[in-house]
């Protein structure tokens, strides 16, 4: 991995339920990214991936709690709540939204939604500004002559390109992009995607791709990071992931995927994730592992170092565990 | 192809299916032309007992609206849809009722297709109150029993009384697939079956439909992935701008395509295995708006044979441009509607 630029140590997040109770959506997340990477997290509904950006992002909602430190450049982003974030926000670090594209303002022209952070957070006004918007609609691959025109004039992948044009509107480093294309047909897909990896490699931008799509992130980033209950799984580069998977729900989730050929087996999951509003004393995945053994009910895996940045919060791999088992 | 007819459950035919855009008072006064979305323009298929055919497209092709007429949701414009041997697609929509029973639909979000006021139970049973089959109370009660079991919901008594927001989202989706059998249908029309559910559960839905589909149901699988229609289809039929490109066994439309649109939808879908990098053949634009289908073949405005020269060397490109040609047998049973000659 090239210089780290965000690392996030031992997050945890806490819902308060409104009926009474509290729900751990992240139970200690420790991961980082370098500069220029493009990282993938992956996991399915509920398992805690899309709050661990938002906790990144400082964005949570008021009834969240947080716990750990979240690391730009080596600045602790969390330390000092909303007063430390905000600087940061849309500046350093920016975000794609799911759905950005049906969030875009109906009523203001494109040109001016991607003005208006740069006028916000004083990286360009006016003439200046404009230009700049411009610019960066060219760059996501979109004339210029459509500043003025309205989100209704585009098509979906379209819309899209403009919501990453309005977050690369203050030049941040890392681009956070949550599920950027699950609405999109399969060809704009590809467009999109390309247009991430183009933008990775030519202003050195890291991208961190939220997703359940394992295949996707295959396909377009150098790491990922598997998440299952709150809890990272398994944290590697990619072929690691795919060709020497150390957690078993890593294994399990690659066989459900369907390949593209027909060939291949594809074997569900069977059981479902586990609630997170109640204490799991051990791993969050042992329900539904077609491996656990004795202590996997009863005792917490910690992320086991495997090599070259490999690692996987998996009994199997503690050779003092497995030993006569 | 077997020609056996009483294993043909649904033939589709011509079918044509456009919707008029409003004009709008000025547009009316200013007697603009009437505009037609082309949503559905002469598609022909059939599809047999133990046999799941899958609509594949992107958004706008024009599966929906087939899957719609197919269920006498919308109406034809034109076209035949033959339920075993009957058309019903001039049925009256007062007789519709015999037909509804034996065409049932899974949508795609199984979390809004339940009523959440509704317990397991009443869902599977009231389908069958409706249309006042079943029995009495007590037999009917053991047919929902049996639905459940055969959607892999066991014990039933576990799940009876359970609403829907105590279930997960594949267990949601069996439920709904459970009140539609309890009907016997002869045809089940599966809208983006699993696209809502969590990929680890995914398999385990298509699962249950090969498993139906083996027990003798036909099944009309409306997707937009082609990885899954390659997995539980047994046929494939690639739709684009209102028409089927090719159709053909699965696995063959997948691994040999004949359509240099199939040819290019393959080579966008990303692969788990980060050591299999396709080259990726991205279509410029999106699809053309079906208000104004592009003269000649309606691919050919985007077709990489087309952009690429290959078309005007090998000299089709003047009926590229004018000729809309349609499905033609490439290999035994796998038809494509392409002017480049096979194999090339």
């Amino acid at each position: 991995m090239s210089e780290r630029i965000l690392s996030v140590e031992d997050l945890h997040v806490w819902f308060d339920l409104p009926r009474g109770g509290v729900l751990h959506a992240v139970q200690g997340v420790s991961l980082s990214v370098g500069r220029g990477e493009r990282f993938g997290l992956v996991g399915e509904s509920g398992c805690g991936k899309s709050t661990t950006i938002l906790a990144v992002m400082g964005l949570l909602p008021p009834n969240a709690t947080v716990s750990g430190r979240v690391l730009l450049e080596g600045e602790d982003v969390l330390a000092e709540g909303e007063h430390s974030a905000r600087p940061h926000r849309w500046v350093d670090i920016s975000m794609v939204f799911q759905g950005a594209m049906n969030a875009l303002n109906p009523v203001q022209t494109i040109g001016a939604q991607i003005v208006e952070p740069m006028e916000l957070h004083g990286y360009a006004t006016g003439v200046g500004a404009r230009e700049r918007a411009g610019t960066l609609l060219e760059l996501v691959g979109i004339g210029r002559d459509r500043l003025d025109r309205f989100p209704h004039e585009f098509s979906g992948g379209m819309r899209q390109r403009a919501a990453i044009a309005m977050a690369l509107a203050c030049e941040p480093k890392v681009l956070l992009a949550d599920e950027p294309t699950t609405a999109l047909d399969v060809m704009v897909q590809a467009q999109i995607l390309g247009l991430l990896e183009r933008l990775s490699k030519e202003l050195g931008l890291t991208v961190i791709l939220v997703t359940h799509d394992l295949p996707l992130v295959a396909q377009v980033c150098h790491r990922a990071a598997v998440m299952y209950g709150g809890i990272l799984a398994e944290t590697g580069p990619m072929d690691a992931l795919y060709h020497d998977p150390r957690h078993p729900y890593t294994r399990m989730l690659f066989s459900a995927v369907p390949d593209p050929t027909g060939e291949s087996d594809v074997v569900s999951i069977p059981g479902a994730p586990p609630r997170l509003d109640r204490p799991i004393p051990g791993c969050p995945f042992e329900p539904r592992c077609d491996r656990a053994f004795e202590p996997c009910a009863s005792l917490r895996p910690n992320p086991i170092s495997l090599m070259d940045g490999h690692e996987a919060s998996c009994h199997l791999n503690d050779p003092a565990l497995t030993e006569g088992s | 192809m077997s020609t056996d007819s009483d294993a043909l459950v649904l033939e589709v035919h011509d079918l044509v299916v456009r919707y008029p855009i409003p004009r709008g008072l000025t547009g009316t006064l200013a007697r603009r032309p009437r505009q037609q979305v082309h949503a559905v323009e002469g598609v022909s298929f059939t599809l047999r007992r133990g046999e799941i055919l899958a609509l594949v497209g992107e958004s706008g092709c024009g599966k929906t609206t087939t899957a719609q007429a197919v269920l006498r949701l919308v109406d034809a414009d034109a076209g035949s849809i033959s339920l075993q041997g009957q058309d019903i697609s001039r049925t009256p929509r007062g007789r519709l009722r015999g037909v509804r029973r034996r065409v049932q639909i899974i949508y795609q979000d199984p979390y809004e297709s339940l009523d959440p006021r509704f317990t397991v139970r009443r869902a599977v049973e009231e389908p069958m109150k409706i249309h006042k089959i079943g029995g009495d109370e007590p037999e009917r009660r053991e047919r929902v029993a049996a639905a459940l079991a055969r959607v892999g919901l066991e014990p039933p008594d576990l799940f009876l009384d359970r609403y829907p927001h105590e279930l997960s989202g594949g267990q949601r989706q069996r439920v709904a697939v459970a009140a539609s059998l309890v009907l016997e249908p002869e045809l089940l029309v599966a809208d983006e079956p699993v696209s809502m559910l969590d990929v680890s559960v995914r398999a385990g839905v298509l699962e249950l439909f090969d498993a139906l589909r083996r027990s003798g149901l036909a099944i009309l699988m409306i997707t937009h992935d082609l990885s899954t229609a390659a997995h539980y289809a047994n046929r494939i039929a690639v739709m684009y701008l209102g028409r089927i490109v090719e159709e053909g066994p699965a696995k063959e439309v997948v691994n040999d395509p004949q359509h240099p649109y199939t040819k290019a939808l393959m080579s966008v879908i990303p692969d788990a295995d980060p050591r299999k990098h396709r080259t990726a053949q991205i279509l410029t634009g999106e699809t053309p708006n079906p208000v104004s289908v592009p003269p000649g073949c309606r691919f050919h405005p985007r077709c990489p044979v087309v952009a690429s020269g290959h078309a005007r060397a090998t000299g089709i490109e003047e009926r590229c441009r004018g000729e809309d040609l349609g499905l033609t047998e490439r290999l035994p049973g796998h038809s494509a509607a392409c002017h480049l000659a096979a194999g090339t």
